[in-house]
């Protein structure tokens, strides 16, 4: 297409009402995004997208989860408008809708809005408006090897107890064997090993911050957590568990080095994939343990979505990217592509609800209802400020959840004692939150 | 006797040398074995010898077009390295042919320049080029790589122009030379290895920096850096694909560094001979 | 020769790299220095107000700082001597009559050409994997535990990454020099029976002190600003081990997007790598004149 047909399309567009101009005018989206594999299957199916939409070119920014995020944050709060699409989680989404950096998303009839699973679509909203939609979305779960528990003569119950995992984790474990019973995260990082750290506490009953904002690392309750989360990794842990996160434990997992992995649910369609997967046919799953009790299974809830900044200059043709992102339709495309098992999962319910799906996917009914039961608007048994299951939804908590995640994997790597790392915890996160003006 | 010794003496030299040089350069060769095995193979063990598939580079390729930001790093790099030479050679030339009791000091402000960290001066940074529109284009990247190496630019050349001895021009002189003939015939013919080596070890440090060139780019002027950060923690371990993504955005500067080795090495001194 | 017209040419020729570079330095400075003195987190924008001395009080208070100072000079400590040492070693070895000089050559400097960030990455996955990198494939060759090095070892680990890109330019710097030694007094020293160790201490090195102080230079400006090697590989953790003054700031800048605690901190970098050189110009400066 000439320049000038550009630029009188571009004047035509301006002239058009918006609505219009979604449909007609020619705009680029630069849409930044993680380089999971689900987004670089939707990277992969981007001409479905611009031949159904003509106007529109799409650019892809991929990076990296960490840059990404530093990438996205600079941006949006510099008002940079460089992104037109963002990929962003559960954790900035109402911190961004807050600050007015967001687009309040409205779709029309055929895009569904009440199929979205209610957890997620709560978490997604800020005063009833949703501000992203999502694209997958996860729990937690337990993922172990029916082989061998079987073969240690253990069961695993469908809703365990931390009782329940760590004598499972005992029998399954054979170190000549290179089997270890169960494989946690332990790199450090808010979105690591803080990630499955937080939601253990908060099935042990624990909590951050009181109703003060006083980190709570003193209680009992985080006290017994972490002596629990050391015992496991020690006794029963692969060795160099402190470099491990989602990415390794998937690994040894995978290669049936793992007798149980307790992670995202997302997981769940990598493990039992034969491609990649030599145990594919001998997962079994349960839900994330609580321990005796208590009825807490660690609200674990995320989901990578879509949201447009309020600097982007294409917004319309950012939602009909949106809408057709996270449509129906685009599930049944992949679906089409490369069968039910790679649709992106916790998002909706009528892909649980689909008989194709459950019966290609063995994961689903655990998934859908780890989703369910997260209550991530209150994770703890005990009273709260604030809100998210294996985060805190605060600015400060990447800084802070990033540096309590070190102490732990200090302590998980023999450097200093599980009452040490506490201890620096509680003083490192009061410092970070007086300064941040939370504890007056 | 004495041939023998020196015989076996080199047999010894030269088994040390090459175990050296082969541990040193193992991380680079094993990545590139790597790169051209299954992501199976990839983290199976150590193996040396791969099933030389090249499915990682088209998944690579499919995934991430490489050629736009193989075409910005060129871009960023030569024309960082151009403007660089262009602004340091006078100034160096002068600081070499005419110095002033505080050459030396301006020598030293100038590499102190560099010792503001980067990540502190982001925000100012990213702010500028966000309001004089400079984001995400060449043009602004190029200005700023210019400005981040041309310190070490102005040095190299100093220190390579102070070597170049001054009697030859009193000769050149004497023999009746114009200004034009000195610049022309004399210094430039003297010059020019160490302007080459300088303008390679510049365009080796543009290519490889990877903090303003990820910070300050989206897509069009995002180049290899760029490019290595959508491989560099997929979710999984996809080794083969992330080594063959590393393949892509070292092998062309490698390959560079390897072609134009003796150029690089003859102007690299830093006055370091004197 | 320095005539009053060559002069003001020389000033001419010198103008555009000092002003250029004088704006490059006084304004980010100015600015950093502004923020420095200002309440301004990126994600609360709403909220500035002026915080007088209270960023640089909270920077130095922080329970990493003064081990980062630490790690920080170990980290350059460290990558200076093993680039040093092991470059005159590698040089001298490169410099003797073997087979395949070039291709030993070319082999040695490769490193060098890699992008920081692609060999953090090719060492924390190919190499010091605890699992599947190739040091724990040969420690259990040997029949023994593999090391989880970004655990146990997070600095020295760091350290040998840092040394391993470094070593090429150390190594090219004094080959050259050792390259410019004079053969003919090597010969003589060797004919009057001088043993190899007293050659080297008495001829060699003091022949290549100005390249070290070279070397030692222009690699300490860069080392100081070492933070992406941390990041990709130990985050700078367990704990605060492997923490750099850099990487102090990247915490206050990009994870808790606190841009004055950053600004204060990059000032502090500052005036400590400003200590440094002075310290460095006093004890090796002369051998540059």
């Amino acid at each position: 297409m000439t320049t000038t047909l550009r630029a009188l399309m571009g004047a035509t567009a301006l002239c058009a009402t918006a609505g219009l101009a979604a449909a007609q005018d020619n705009v680029t989206l630069t849409v930044a995004t993680v380089n999971n594999g689900d987004m670089i299957r939707m990277q992969g199916l981007t001409s479905e997208f611009t031949a159904a939409n003509p106007g529109i070119t799409v650019e892809w920014v991929t990076l990296e989860e960490n840059i990404l995020r530093e990438r996205v944050t600079t941006d949006i709060a510099t008002q940079g408008g460089q992104y037109d699409v963002l990929t962003i989680g559960t954790y900035e989404v109402p911190i961004w809708a807050k600050q007015g950096w967001l687009v309040p998303l409205e779709f029309d009839e055929d895009y569904a809005v009440d199929d979205l699973i209610p957890a997620v679509r709560e978490a997604l909203s800020v005063d009833g408006k949703l501000y992203a939609a999502p694209f997958y979305a996860e729990s937690a779960m337990v993922m172990y090897r029916t082989d061998l528990a079987e073969a240690a003569g253990v069961t695993i119950p469908e809703e365990p107890t931390w009782t329940d995992i760590m004598a499972a984790a005992k029998a399954m474990t054979d170190k000549s064997k290179e089997q270890y019973g169960i494989c946690l995260r332990g790199k450090p990082g808010w979105g690591e090993n803080m990630g499955f750290i937080t939601a253990m506490a908060n099935s042990y009953g624990a909590r951050w911050f009181d109703t003060d904002w006083k980190p709570q690392f003193d209680s009992a309750e985080w006290k017994e957590t972490t002596t629990d989360y050391l015992a496991m990794m020690n006794e029963y842990g692969p060795p160099g568990a402190s470099s491990n996160g989602f990415n390794e434990n998937l690994s040894l997992f995978q290669q049936g080095k793992c007798g149980m992995w307790i992670d995202a649910t997302v997981a769940a369609s990598f493990v039992t994939d034969p491609k990649t997967s030599t145990v594919a046919d001998n997962v079994g799953f349960a839900k994330f343990p609580t321990k005796e009790g208590l009825d807490n299974r660690g609200n674990w809830l995320w989901a990578w979505s879509l949201a447009i900044p309020a600097s982007s200059d294409a917004q319309d043709a950012a939602k009909t990217f949106i809408a057709w992102a996270t449509s129906k339709g685009y599930t049944e495309l992949v679906a089409s592509k490369e069968g039910w098992r790679a649709a992106p999962p916790g998002t909706r319910t009528s892909l649980y609800e689909n008989a194709d799906y459950q019966k290609e996917a063995p994961f689903a009914a655990m998934t859908i209802s780890a989703i369910n039961a997260a209550t991530p608007q209150k994770a703890s048994v005990q009273d709260i400020p604030y809100t998210g299951g294996q985060f805190v939804a605060i600015p400060e908590f990447q800084g802070i959840g990033t540096a309590v995640g070190q102490q732990f994997s200090a302590a998980l790597a023999g450097q200093m004692s599980a009452e040490d790392a506490l201890a620096t915890a509680q003083a490192n996160t009061t410092r970070e939150m007086t300064r941040a003006g939370y504890i007056k | 006797m004495a041939r023998a010794t020196s015989r076996n003496a080199k047999i010894g030299w030269t088994a040390a040398a090459w175990f050296v040089a082969l541990l040193i350069f193992f991380p680079i060769l094993y990545t590139i074995i790597t790169s051209l095995k299954t992501e199976q193979e990839a983290i199976a063990g150590f193996d040396l010898i791969p099933s030389l598939t090249l499915e990682s580079y088209q998944t690579v390729q499919s995934q991430n077009n490489y050629w736009r930001p193989f075409t910005n790093s060129v871009i960023l790099a030569v024309g960082s390295t151009i403007l660089a030479l262009i602004v340091a050679i006078p100034a160096a030339w002068a600081m070499a042919f005419s110095p002033t009791r505080r050459t030396k000091d301006i020598l030293m402000w100038m590499l102190s320049t560099k010792m503001m960290p980067a990540v502190a001066v982001l925000v100012p940074i990213y702010l500028i080029f966000l309001r004089t529109g400079l984001m995400d284009t060449r043009i602004g990247l190029t200005v700023l790589l210019m400005l981040i190496n041309l310190p070490i630019v102005v040095w190299m050349l100093y220190t390579y122009f102070r070597e170049i001895p001054g009697e030859i021009l009193e000769a050149a002189r004497m023999d009746g030379a114009t200004l034009r003939d000195e610049i022309l015939y004399v210094l430039t013919p003297m010059a020019i290895p160490g302007i080459a080596s300088t303008l390679l070890l510049n365009i080796i440090l543009a290519w490889n920096e990877a903090f303003w060139t990820i910070q300050l780019t989206t897509t069009n002027a995002a180049p290899l850096s760029a490019f290595i950060a959508s491989f560099s923690s997929p979710q999984g371990l996809f080794w083969a694909k992330l080594s063959a993504a590393s393949t892509m955005a070292i092998a062309p500067i490698l390959i560079l560094g390897w072609f134009s080795q003796k150029q690089l090495v003859r102007g690299l001194t830093f006055g370091a001979v004197k | 020769m320095a005539t009053r017209q060559t002069q003001g040419l020389a000033r001419l020729m010198r103008a555009p790299a000092i002003i250029l570079l004088f704006i490059w330095m006084i304004v980010p400075l100015c600015m950093t220095l502004y923020y420095s003195f200002l309440n301004y987190n990126l994600l609360n924008p709403g909220m500035t107000s002026w915080a007088g001395w209270f960023n640089y009080q909270y920077f130095y208070t922080d329970p990493a700082f003064l081990e980062s100072i630490k790690n920080t000079l170990i980290l350059v400590l460290g990558v200076l001597f093993i680039t040093v040492v092991g470059g005159i070693g590698i040089a001298i070895l490169i410099d003797k009559p073997i087979w395949g000089q070039g291709i030993v050559r070319i082999l040695v400097i490769s490193p060098f050409f890699v992008m920081p960030p692609v060999a953090a990455l090719i060492w924390k996955n190919m190499i010091m994997h605890p699992s599947y990198g190739v040091l724990a494939d040969v420690a259990q060759f040997f029949g023994a535990q593999p090391v989880d090095w970004f655990a146990q070892y997070p600095l020295t680990s760091i350290i040998l990454i840092v040394a391993w890109q470094w070593l090429p330019f150390a190594t090219l710097i004094l080959l050259t020099a050792l390259q410019s030694l004079d053969t003919e007094q090597m010969e003589a020293a060797e004919m009057d029976g001088a043993p190899a160790h007293s050659r080297f201490l008495y001829l060699v090195l003091p022949h290549m002190a100005r390249a070290i102080t070279v070397v030692i230079l222009i690699q300490t400006i860069f080392l100081l600003g070492i933070y992406a090697e941390i990041l990709v590989t130990t985050n700078g953790g367990p704990g605060f081990a492997s923490t750099n003054l850099t990487f102090l700031i990247y915490r206050a800048a990009r994870l808790n997007f606190d841009i004055g605690g950053a600004a204060a901190g990059g000032i502090i970098a500052v005036i400590l790598a400003n200590v440094i050189a002075v310290f460095l110009m006093r004890a090796v400066g002369k051998n540059l004149d």
